[in-house]
């Protein structure tokens, strides 16, 4: 069996399962974000039944965040009150992007099985677990019952070797393999990351390219859990049993093997309207910019803000360009602030903004014709305001280097 | 014979590959989560003829990967709210498919029907089985019907009155 497979036979009390069958299995962490947790309490309530397990909920607060207008306010004060009534224990009031917030908890463990109503919540495949976006109304059968029924997915197995070249980031990396596969290129599968490129990574970065999967459309990215997810453990107070980490067998059966070497990697950047329309950043190196984001659940982690502080340092943004600097939760505020990284970024003529889902969505809204360079997950036309704006994804690295000059820049050649 | 009853009706609208969700429901527009305003503001920057086009009763075509992006719900209430009775497409995205199938809003995956029916042929289609008859062009397409661990989920209505009236059995034993 893949780990994915093995996943879902222990959540499922099976001994095996196969790909392309339906089980029911028990959710293990339940995460629900404020702009679609309207449709999910108000349901809930209707069916006047418990949480199945209030210590498994984690409503967030991250999208309307800061909530800046009445309506935003109403819609933020359902999750409070849903909270509040259901006796949650913890919810996420603002301190960061569902995401991060999740996976700095220690609440899921490698093996175990997430669900959440961001389409992002794949995100956490990097720590050796199932995770993977569901819908309000499914959230609502989650909450009253602990389950939901999933269809065993094939799949992917993307190999990856070789070292990375200076300024080349795990994002590129992603970019590149959406522009192989395309958007469409793994719906419905799993894609499974493995090989020496990613067992040397951090698992900052094994984060960004897990946030990604569902770009190629795939049900959850997974990383076999190792040394590194067993210290990422370590570092936020959980202990692990490493004998428990699921591991893919030998003849597990892939759909399809990808093999990518990271040395002849390039940072990338997605041109609008795809995540999939990843293109050397040398064909559209000189575009200039109006907006630049670093940060998001993709990149706002504290290796991105420590990459993007060391080449915008003591440097200066022209006037004419906003820069946002979004860090995925107060923990890594914090930390970036403590490290000095803040002070950098600021002084350089960024914005600070308090974390959360920020520019990705629609509070930092463009206007026809504007550009937005962004770390982020998603560039659909529209999505940062008007359908005549462009936006385009990169790492923090290229998003710093960009900053620097206004317009899209190799950050190889700061 | 299907124990779910054929759909029938016209193409009203006919979208490409790669409709996100974003562009059914944009964010900035998510005031409310009520079907109706929904359906006043669906694919409202990407095609404003659409709410002219859709009316109730009406089938939609779509190419691949259609509902890819975000997990937001409001996108199939939207279609749903607008008119749409049925989604036929080259290929749904997973998160969309699960959606709509949850609100009781039917998608058929149908790669040669999507490409070849236009707007304004007459469709019947059995949900069950995935057969779509072109009534106008006078043939047949095989698709992917609703599957069968979904049906009773489906008859109900949609997961949430099932998930209602399965609640309710078991506070009654």
């Amino acid at each position: 069996m893949t780990i994915t497979e093995k996943i879902f036979a222990h959540g499922s009390g099976k001994t095996s399962v196969s790909a392309g069958e339906i089980v029911t299995a028990k959710v293990d962490l339940a995460v629900i974000q404020d702009a679609l947790g309207p449709i999910v309490y108000e349901q809930f309530r209707e069916l006047e039944t418990p949480v199945w397990d209030v210590t498994k909920v984690m409503p967030v607060i991250d999208h309307n965040c800061l909530h800046g207008t009445m309506e935003n306010a109403a819609i933020i004060d359902q999750t409070a009150r849903f909270a509040s009534d259901f006796h949650i224990p913890a919810y996420g009031n603002m301190q960061g992007v569902s995401h991060q917030l999740a996976i700095e908890s220690g609440r899921l463990l490698p093996g175990q099985i997430a669900v959440g109503t961001d389409s992002h919540t794949c995100t956490y495949g990097a720590l050796g677990a199932f995770s993977a976006g569901i819908g309000s109304t499914e959230m609502c059968a989650v909450l009253a019952t602990g389950e939901l029924w999933f269809k065993v997915p094939r799949s992917i197995r993307i190999r990856v070797k070789n070292n990375m070249p200076d300024r080349v980031m795990s994002k590129d990396l992603m970019l590149k393999l959406l522009a192989i596969i395309g958007a469409n290129g793994a719906t419905y599968k799993a894609l499974e990351f493995c090989g020496e490129t990613i067992e040397a990574m951090s698992m900052s970065s094994r984060f960004t390219l897990c946030n990604m999967a569902v770009e190629s459309g795939a049900k959850n990215g997974i990383i076999a859990p190792d040394a590194a997810t067993a210290e990422y453990y370590r570092e936020i107070g959980v202990k692990l049993e490493a004998c428990a980490f699921p591991v893919s067998d030998p003849d597990a059966v892939y759909e399809r093997e990808i093999a990518i070497d990271a040395a002849a990697l390039e940072p990338m950047v997605a041109v609008p309207f795809s995540p999939a329309n990843g293109k050397p950043v040398g064909e559209v190196a000189g575009e200039p910019l109006n907006q630049i984001i670093i940060g998001a659940c993709t990149n706002g982690r504290l290796e991105d803000l420590a990459v993007a502080a060391d080449i915008l340092g003591g440097k200066r943004i022209p006037r004419n360009l906003r820069c946002f600097i979004v860090p995925a939760s107060n923990r890594v505020y914090a930390a970036a602030s403590n490290a000095g990284y803040l002070a950098k970024l600021s002084e350089a003529g960024c914005i600070i903004v308090n974390p959360g889902c920020g520019g990705c969505g629609i509070q930092m809204p463009m206007l026809a014709g504007q550009r937005c360079l962004g770390t982020h997950n998603r560039n659909f036309r529209g999505r940062m305001g008007s359908p005549d704006s462009l936006v385009y994804l990169a790492s923090p690295a290229t998003a710093a280097a960009s900053a620097i000059c206004g317009k899209i820049t190799d950050p190889r050649a700061i | 014979m299907s124990k779910i009853a054929l759909i029938r009706g016209n193409v009203l609208d006919k979208l490409g590959d790669h409709i996100d969700t974003d562009v059914m429901t944009p964010g900035k527009y998510l005031t409310s989560y009520e079907p109706a305003y929904l359906g006043s503001i669906c694919l409202i920057d990407l095609d404003p003829g659409f709410r002219e086009r859709m009316k109730p009763g009406g089938i939609l075509l779509a190419g691949v990967n259609f509902g890819c992006g975000s997990s937001r719900e409001t996108a199939p209430i939207a279609l749903k709210a607008a008119g749409v009775q049925l989604i036929i497409a080259k290929e749904f995205a997973r998160i969309f498919y699960r959606n709509a199938l949850n609100i009781g809003l039917p998608c058929i995956t149908s790669e040669e029907a999507a490409a070849v029916c236009e707007i304004g042929d007459d469709l019947e289609v059995d949900l069950e089985s995935g057969l779509i008859v072109n009534h106008t062009k006078n043939g047949s397409f095989h698709g992917d019907g609703i599957p069968q661990e979904l049906l009773a989920q489906f008859e109900a209505g949609g997961l949430f009155p099932y998930l209602k009236a399965r609640l309710r059995q078991k506070r009654e034993k």
